[in-house]
């Protein structure tokens, strides 16, 4: 307890809100990392799941390799990367794409997937094209869970990108690895409750935008 | 007019789902496909719209043969209602009717004037309009499914269990409102079911199905009932059964008809 209120009284302390490596600085930092980070894994993963979802071709590969992708470990990841590519943003980044693909991955092509077939082939009898097919009736319908795919993508990226700071960049870790090495574990617990806060207030985004694409879809 | 030319459907599994199947729909007609289920009466269905390509054989609508013409703009051409109605869910009414005129790119105020024209005619009052699929009754989903086959005023109707999920009363319902509609525009309907009763009420013409699409009898509803080709037909009638075999029964509040087991069937009454 002694800790816990040292923690809280180390981010009220005015003298680490701010500057470069000030709490706000750092705390906008990480979440900046994060957004990249899902970002990028998006721009790989969704268009493969949709693919994948919507051809129902390679679900098996798919699987698999993101199978084997989360079974990856982060900081070994980190390593290997930051010994190859040296200090920096980009090491982290990779990682923490690697980690975020299979999750987005498994959203999008499951999204398409859950969709009530007769749905899709009624819209093909329509005389909907395949293109048509997937960004009027499989994207929206799969949207949901494609949400939920992006929402547990980005908690476990917050949650890791603690690690940026390991090979020299930034976000909250800077305070967990300084409060490690200089012995001073409120900083340590400030830092965690701090990524625990951005946790928390990214999941608040999600289920807002989770029951609203719910209502607007009337899929409930 | 829709011709089937000795088609066949086969799978690469083996299973023959339709061998040499020929026949002919008449323009402005309803043509029932009439058997029990797995008897290839649904694939027979698919191919004219190309949702199936038949292994051998072709299907012509007038002149053309469908391989011909590429799958969306012939399905666009082509009305279709399915079972469940198959609407989107994420789409109002109106949208969900007004599907094919958009696509065929109906600018929006037009569409939305005829798909609320369209629900007039399939019994859907105004206000359902602004409505989603699951805001609903299954009687009224399949109203707009119906409505949506309708939309891009299409010569050809494909119907495939259309009422198959609904309960008898709504049932009976559709069917009465899809013979009066038929009556104002005269499609050339090909209707897909396992109820003899429904075949019997909507049918001009009706095709008895055995196993692999083998017509088994194909006549005017008169003909396949007065004359049945063989047991076949005759058992899938329920005729001998009593279902069909009806009499008259004088009772003191009039005459009533009854099947084979005795059982009230109607009453009789003066045409008109």
């Amino acid at each position: 307890m002694n800790y816990f209120s040292q923690a809280i009284a180390w981010i009220a302390d005015p003298a680490n809100a701010s500057g470069p490596n000030g709490v706000w600085a750092r705390s906008w930092e990480h979440l900046w990392y994060t957004i990249l980070a899902v970002v990028l894994a998006s721009v790989i993963a969704i268009p493969l799941g949709y693919l994948v979802g919507h051809t129902g071709r390679g679900r098996g590969l798919v699987v698999a390799s993101s199978g084997a992708a989360r079974a990856l470990p982060t900081l070994g990841v980190v390593t290997l990367v930051g010994l190859v590519l040296g200090v920096g943003l980009i090491a982290p980044m990779v990682a923490l794409v690697l980690l975020a693909v299979p999750s987005v991955l498994a959203g999008a092509y499951a999204g398409i997937e859950a969709i009530d077939p007769r749905t899709v082939d009624a819209a093909r009898a329509m005389g909907m094209s395949e293109w048509q097919i997937l960004t009027r009736v499989e994207m929206p319908l799969g949207l949901p869970l494609l949400i939920g795919g992006l929402r547990s993508a980005t908690l476990q990226v917050v949650a890791t990108a603690t690690l940026a700071a390991y090979v020299g960049a930034g976000g909250l870790g800077r305070f967990l690895f300084l409060g490690l090495k200089t012995q001073d574990y409120p900083q340590m617990l400030a830092a965690a409750l701090l990524v625990v806060v951005l946790a928390l207030i990214l999941e608040g985004v999600f289920e807002i935008s989770e029951r609203v694409t719910a209502r607007r879809l009337h899929t409930h | 007019m829709i011709r089937f030319q000795d088609v066949c459907k086969s799978y690469p599994d083996g299973t023959e789902a339709v061998r040499d199947f020929t026949l002919e729909a008449p323009t402005g007609k309803t043509t029932v496909l009439v058997g029990s289920s797995g008897c290839g009466k649904t694939t027979l269905l698919r191919m004219v719209n190309r949702m199936v390509d038949p292994t051998s054989g072709a299907v012509w609508i007038d002149d053309e043969n469908v391989a011909d013409v590429p799958p969306v703009p012939l399905r666009r051409r082509i009305g279709y209602v399915m079972q469940n109605a198959g609407l989107l869910p994420h789409r109002k009414v109106i949208d969900n009717i007004a599907t094919v005129p958009l696509l065929n790119g109906v600018p929006k105020a037009q569409a939305h004037a005829r798909a609320a024209e369209l629900m007039e005619l399939v019994g859907l009052e105004a206000r359902q309009a602004n409505r989603y699929p699951d805001q609903l009754s299954g009687g009224q989903q399949q109203r707009v499914g119906v409505a949506r086959g309708l939309a891009a005023d299409p010569n050809i109707l494909l119907m495939d269990e259309p009422f198959g999920a609904v309960d008898p009363l709504v049932r009976a319902d559709l069917q009465a409102e899809l013979l009066r509609i038929q009556r104002e525009l005269e499609k050339t309907i090909v209707f897909v079911t396992h109820d003899i009763a429904e075949a019997l009420a909507l049918g001009d013409q009706i095709v008895i199905l055995a196993k692999g699409a083998r017509i088994a009898q194909a006549g005017t509803p008169q003909q396949v009932v007065a004359e049945p080709a063989d047991d076949f037909v005759a058992d899938f009638l329920g005729l001998g059964r009593g279902t069909l075999d009806l009499h008259l029964r004088e009772t003191p509040t009039g005459t009533l008809v009854v099947d084979g087991h005795g059982r009230p069937a109607g009453r009789l009454v003066e045409p008109g």
